[in-house]
């Protein structure tokens, strides 16, 4: 009985998100994708693949909104060690020497569709959940780091310091390996990663989260009108993450 | 007939009864065991099983949600790990787990048994969006506790009656 109502309501609610998903937050963001509420209860599914575009010609040099964002999401910062300290995302800059160009871009977990560290992980610890975003079960994983030297993008760190005070919905603690979640406890709220909101916030608009597998999705026409690139496609890793104008 | 020492040991007897009878009225929130006594810090009045149920299975209940939670992404569970620390958070440490008056630790150093839970998770509930002591005008508070109960009425009885429906998630850890 309470269920049926929930149900209507969520639908209703749903109709009313929909009709306002195609307004437009900054010229090429919009919240199209945003509009597809999975129940709770219900499991994240293999109908879905998230996955981000960075659009690294509007990425700029020196700008730290994403990683600060990061950081502030999932809990982490300055430990005094820098050497040691949790990276989920970086900024790096690319030059080609010849013409001098230059490129700024975020690096992070690609969440690939085969992932070297799933392979790796001796223990399951490492795997990929149904909607392709790859994840470390802490509570399984032994802190051996052998997912680390598998990651042909540096993109996992290893704890070294005990952590208090941490996001509840973010745990983290001291002896595992950790890396780029999407953001996976606001995705599943409906909600983008916070890199992105925060790129999208400070006027930047160089990532955008959405769902690979419906043609329809703003990130999946993107990517079927422009030339974007996977990093390091050599190793057929299929990535989640795409990268445009590199 | 009665000699005066027998008496003496019945009204020792009613004695104890009374006063066991009044400090039961006076302190409702702690319970005997054969273990001892145990506060049981707790905002709702009724957990989300059986107390009996909860004190020998509730690592179960949690080692399910976890899973559930962590490879599945299913949230917002009355079985998690946060819902439990919302509603056992002692209001003096503002924790479930900082000390030995703390609802966790409470039992859990009794017993000597070691909590790795909060090396992770943390022992506090999500704290309001403003920082924990936002500056708030009255009005401004008044309308927001009615948003509040209006948004948790649905939610109560739905929790009351989970020991019963269980909601699906119990039933694989019974």
């Amino acid at each position: 009985m309470s269920n049926d109502v929930d149900n209507s309501r969520r639908k209703f609610i749903a109709a009313g998100v929909a009709g306002t998903a195609g307004l437009v937050l900054a010229p090429g963001v919009t919240l199209l994708d945003m509009a597809n509420a999975r129940p709770a209860g219900e499991a994240a599914s293999n109908a879905k693949r998230w996955g981000m575009l960075i659009d690294s010609t509007k990425c700029v040099t020196g700008c730290n909104d994403c990683v600060s964002a990061c950081g502030k999401e999932n809990g982490f910062g300055s430990t005094g060690h820098p050497e040691t300290d949790a990276q989920w995302i970086r900024k790096i800059e690319l030059k080609e020497v010849k013409s001098g160009k230059t490129h700024s871009l975020p690096m992070m977990c690609q969440h690939c569709a085969q992932p070297p560290c799933v392979d790796v992980c001796p223990t399951g610890a490492s795997f990929k959940r149904a909607d392709g975003i790859v994840l470390v079960d802490r509570h399984i994983c032994i802190g051996c780091r052998y997912c680390m030297m598998a990651c042909p993008y540096k993109a996992r760190s290893f704890v070294h310091e005990e952590h208090h005070d941490q996001n509840p919905d973010v745990p983290r603690g001291k002896g595992c390996v950790e890396a780029c979640t999407l953001c996976v406890q606001r995705i599943d709220k409906d909600l983008q990663p916070a890199c992105v909101e925060a790129c999208s916030a400070g006027n930047h608009g160089a990532m955008m989260f959405g769902d690979l597998n419906d043609p329809n999705s703003e990130i999946s026409k993107r990517i079927a009108t422009y030339a974007t690139t996977q990093v390091r496609p050599d190793l057929a890793l299929n990535t989640g993450v795409r990268y445009q104008g590199i | 007939m009665i000699n005066p020492a027998k008496w003496r040991s019945v009204l020792g007897w009613l004695a104890a009864a009374l006063s066991a009878l009044l400090l039961a009225g006076v302190t409702p929130a702690t319970a005997h065991d054969e273990h001892g006594e145990h506060k049981l810090i707790a905002k709702g009045d009724k957990c989300v099983r059986d107390d009996d149920y909860m004190r020998r299975n509730h690592m179960k209940i949690l080692m399910h949600q976890r899973d559930e939670t962590m490879h599945k992404g299913i949230r917002g569970s009355q079985d998690s790990l946060k819902n439990c620390i919302e509603c056992h958070v002692n209001p003096k440490t503002n924790s479930v787990a900082s000390s030995k008056e703390d609802f966790c630790m409470g039992c859990h150093s009794y017993a000597g048994v070691k909590l790795d839970c909060f090396e992770c998770h943390s022992s506090k509930p999500k704290a309001v969006a403003g920082g924990m002591h936002p500056t708030v005008m009255p009005e401004q508070r008044s309308s927001e506790g009615a948003d509040k109960q209006s948004s948790q009425s649905g939610k109560m009885p739905l929790q009351m009656q989970a020991k019963q429906a269980s909601l699906n998630m119990g039933e694989g850890v019974k």
